[in-house]
């Protein structure tokens, strides 16, 4: 009988798998649980945990390189590489506090399957662009691999972007590699204030489209200003817009000064110096503005330049409060609950202007209401329904939570 | 030149072949007679690509100038059972548009539009068949570029990147194609057109678009892709650094990366490579030297300045026999000239069989004195291009075509110069694909079940399994794992 297991490595991760499929048992897969109130509700009386697959099992700073067992803690892995210099450059957000859990709960494997990057990836890419290798097991219980632990790899098919972003419905990753980057010596902000959205993502997609490497590109709606934890900035009432510059110092003083005098036609641009800057970029990864709120929460990716149409578009069906992330591309957009979030007006909005639409926060009898991911056209709904089945023909692999028929 | 003899291609379906007058009348009639290729002349241009030891007259080559063609092209091949083999402009070198007698070659050369350049989203949305370099030639006026930048993007086209996820010796600062690809329309074999990503980050549901870039034309034809341009730098300026010995410019390496400073491109070449490259490219190489790096950084004038000068500072204390900044773009552009051109320039001297093998940096002494020892005992000569920030090591063994037995055993040095790669920790292949010329060699990086989850993903595309037959996957074998499925 199963119940709800630890294994130790990935030899017992394969057992597990291949009595569950054996048995037609459908199990949660988890890292830690901490995104366990995102995505469709499942009924799966067990669960596979990779919590007893711990520890970093190589780190070569000079290559770049780390390689983790899934469950150690997101924290113990950025406790290392920050001791030499270095980071998860893709900066992944938090998510758990934004359905009411504990912070700082999140696996280094949990941050691969849901694939969360956070604003620098407009510059670096997201999680899946940083995953090099994976070991994993899936339905049937086989231990396969994909990719190694070096930066370039053709060898065979990618299965490494195949399973980031999957949410635990393929396989069970065993142990993950991934590339690191140097944190940037130095950091500096500049924000404007009180810009009409329109505006404030041309200036972030200006500032893009600068040789300047802009790392961070985000806009504020004043209602989400008001939740921002850094009281100075919370204090302006305004909606607020923000450029991060990284690198040495001597380089962010310079790229500062070209990008302020690029700009300046937008108004009066304030800078923000590393302390403060690290304070902020710091709390949006932790999507700070998003918290303590029961509001539905959606995350919709699309052109940076449709952002703020798709805000308006959907502020004319609802009360919506809108972070953009990503130079505008990322919004994260609440709306005052109902029992559908708003589904059909939302995806209605994102079918005109191209993009997708996950709904984040939401009680569990509207998450099983709606589609919670994105729906997927008729041909890439039968190729997903067949990659599932190539993974895990029995289908017991987190059953339902992206997607209800499979 | 003779052809190679280490891997072998199945026997042509008969059947297929015996009906070819008929198949080239039907692909005829649906796409116009002057998009297909019938005659043995026309055909025999497609024989091969650039690997050129291996050659197979395709069935027919049909050139189609819209998605609805090539899918008209495939759904048609898809009922007739008739297999098919995508091609850009026929630049691999790993035999990864090698047609076959029995299939059906779909170029997508005529493919070649740009449909839409947005500065602002900084996306440009362009057919497949644009060659890689076509496409930052068209932004460049804007100072905007395409990143990926393999040696051959002169000729190679969007749609060979995509199939081998292609590389570049810039991709250590803005990676290879699947971190620049956006969004793909793609042809899959019953002729369903699928659209894959968008003008967005991030797909929604299963990442099928990171399935689909590196596959090796083996699960569908890509016909538009959506990429990523970026803004290029302020400037970028080379230095030279040379070293006593290998091991010595691979510490340094590790020291610039160590110190947090990732350049746009670390190179590296040894001494045969270095003397072969000058002499065609007179860009200044050192040639009393052991090992030679290329280091280039990117930024405004002073920032550059200042950079290299940190560099300077750290190569020191690796004993550098020469520390050379380039003093002007002329000089930029004969370094790089010199690299570019290496393959040109070493293929000017003798035949070679260029390697793609990874290893971890840490190891790269160990790996060329294995190098050197395994040439060594086949009595070849190597040279050695490296792309050291991101461990890609492309060995370049030197033989003569016309004599077959050391053809032989260039191929057999080249398989053991692989399996070396894989056992320091490295892979088969960085960025030149697996192709014929690896597949058989897959199972020293892959188990069978590793394997096996591999051709299941395939089927999933491809359930008849006509696309790109013979690549990729070792021949044996491939029924008993896709019934175990």
């Amino acid at each position: 009988m199963l119940a709800n297991i630890r294994p130790v490595d990935e030899r017992e991760c394969s057992r597990v798998l291949a009595e569950a499929t054996a048995s037609h048992t459908p199990v949660a897969v988890l890292g830690s649980g901490s995104k366990q109130q995102i995505g469709r509700p499942m009924h799966t009386a067990t669960s596979v945990s990779t919590r007893g697959l711990r520890g970093i099992t190589l780190y070569e700073p000079s290559e770049m390189v780390m390689s983790a067992r899934a469950g150690t803690p997101l924290e113990q892995v950025e406790e290392a590489l920050a001791g030499r210099g270095q980071m998860l450059a893709f900066e992944p957000v938090e998510l758990a506090p934004l359905t009411g859990g504990e912070p700082r709960q999140a696996t280094i494997a949990g941050v691969f399957a849901t694939n969360m990057a956070g604003a620098r990836r407009i510059k670096v890419g997201a999680a899946r662009d940083h995953l090099l290798g994976v070991r994993a097991v899936n339905g049937r219980g086989e231990i396969f691999k994909s990719g190694g632990r070096v930066m370039k790899n053709v060898t065979g098919y990618d299965l490494c972007r195949g399973l980031s972003g999957s949410w635990g419905t393929l396989a069970v990753m065993c142990e993950v590699t991934f590339r690191v980057m140097p944190v940037p010596e130095d950091t500096c902000t500049l924000v404007l204030l009180g810009l009409p959205e329109e505006i404030a993502i041309e200036v972030l997609c200006a500032a893009m489209a600068t040789p300047f490497e802009v790392s961070g590109a985000v806009h504020l709606q004043p209602a989400l200003v008001a939740r921002l934890w850094h009281e100075g900035l919370r204090r302006q009432g305004q909606a607020l817009t923000a450029l991060r510059l990284e690198n040495f110092a001597k380089s962010t003083a310079y790229r500062g000064a070209r990008l302020k005098e690029h700009l300046k036609a937008y108004g009066e641009i304030h800078e923000l110096d590393r302390e403060n800057s690290s304070a902020f970029w710091d709390e949006l990864r932790q999507l700070s503005v998003l918290q303590g709120s029961d509001a539905q929460l959606w995350r919709i990716s699309t052109s940076p330049s449709a952002g703020p149409k798709v805000v308006a578009a959907i502020s004319a069906y609802m009360e919506c409060r809108a972070f953009y992330d990503w130079s505008g591309g990322l919004v994260w957009a609440e709306v005052l609950p109902t029992t559908d979030a708003g589904a059909a007006d939302v995806r209605r909005v994102i079918a005109t202007h191209g993009g997708h639409a996950t709904l984040i926060r939401a009680e569990a009898d509207v998450r099983s209401a709606v589609e919670v991911f994105q729906p997927l056209e008729a041909g890439l709904q039968k190729l997903s329904r067949k990659l599932k089945a190539a993974f895990d023909p029995a289908g017991i692999l987190n059953p339902g939570r992206m997607y209800a028929n499979f | 030149m003779r052809a190679m003899s280490l891997v072998a291609l199945p026997e042509p379906d008969a059947k297929i072949v015996a009906r070819r007058e008929a198949i080239v009348e039907d692909l005829r009639r649906l796409v116009g007679a002057e998009a297909v290729i019938g005659d043995e002349d026309g055909r025999r241009a497609y024989e091969t690509d650039a690997l050129t030891a291996y050659r197979r007259l395709p069935l027919a080559v049909v050139l189609p100038a819209s998605t609805e063609e090539v899918s008209r092209v495939l759904a048609y091949c898809h009922q007739h059972g008739i297999k098919v083999v995508a091609r850009g402009a026929g630049t691999s070198l790993s035999g990864g548009a090698l047609p076959a007698e029995d299939a059906v070659v779909v170029g997508v050369s005529r493919m070649n539009r740009v449909l839409e350049i947005d500065y602002m989203n900084r996306i440009a949305r362009v057919e497949v068949g644009i060659t890689n370099l076509g496409i930052s030639d068209i932004v460049k006026a804007r100072d905007f570029f395409y990143a990926p930048d393999p040696s051959s993007q002169l000729a190679c086209t969007l749609a060979g990147n995509i199939g081998m996820n292609s590389g570049g010796a810039h991709c250590l600062k803005y990676g290879v194609t699947t971190n620049n690809v956006l969004g793909l329309k793609m042809v899959l074999m019953d002729g369903d057109v699928v659209e894959i990503g968008g003008a967005h980050l991030d797909s929604p549901g299963y990442d099928l678009l990171g399935l689909v870039i590196g596959s090796e034309g083996q699960l569908g034809i890509a016909t538009e892709a959506t990429v990523r341009i970026l803004r290029a730098a302020e400037g970028a300026r080379p230095m030279l650094l040379g070293f006593d010995t290998s091991e010595a410019a691979g510490q340094c390496v590790a020291a610039i990366i160590g110190a947090g400073i990732v350049p746009v491109a670390i190179e590296f070449m040894d001494r045969p490579a270095i003397h072969v490259c000058e002499a065609f490219a007179k860009a200044g190489y050192p040639l009393e030297v052991e090992a030679m790096l290329i280091v280039e950084v990117e930024g405004s004038n002073e920032e550059i300045t200042d950079l290299l000068s940190v560099i300077t500072e750290i190569a020191k204390a690796f004993a550098p026999k020469t520390i050379r900044i380039s003093q002007s773009a002329e000089q930029s552009a004969a370094i790089w000239k010199g690299r570019k051109a290496a393959f040109g320039a070493i293929g000017r001297i003798s035949d070679y069989y260029c390697m793609d093998g990874v290893i971890p940096l840490g190891k790269l002494g160990e790996v060329l004195v294995a190098i050197s020892h395994i040439c060594d005992k086949h009595g070849l000569k190597v040279a050695n291009i490296f792309h050291a920030g991101d461990g890609n090591l492309h060995p370049l063994v030197l033989y003569d075509a016309n004599d077959a037995a050391q053809a032989e055993r260039a191929e057999q040095a080249g398989h053991e110069i692989l399996e070396l790669c894989v056992a320091s920790g490295g892979c088969l292949t960085g960025e030149h694909g697996v192709g014929i010329e690896k597949r058989d060699l897959m199972r020293v990086q892959f188990t069978e079940t590793d394997l096996a989850l591999q051709m299941r993903i395939k089927t999933v595309f491809d359930p008849k399994w006509l696309l790109n037959p013979a690549k990729v996957f070792p021949l044996e074998g491939r029924s008993a794992a896709l019934e175990a499925a």
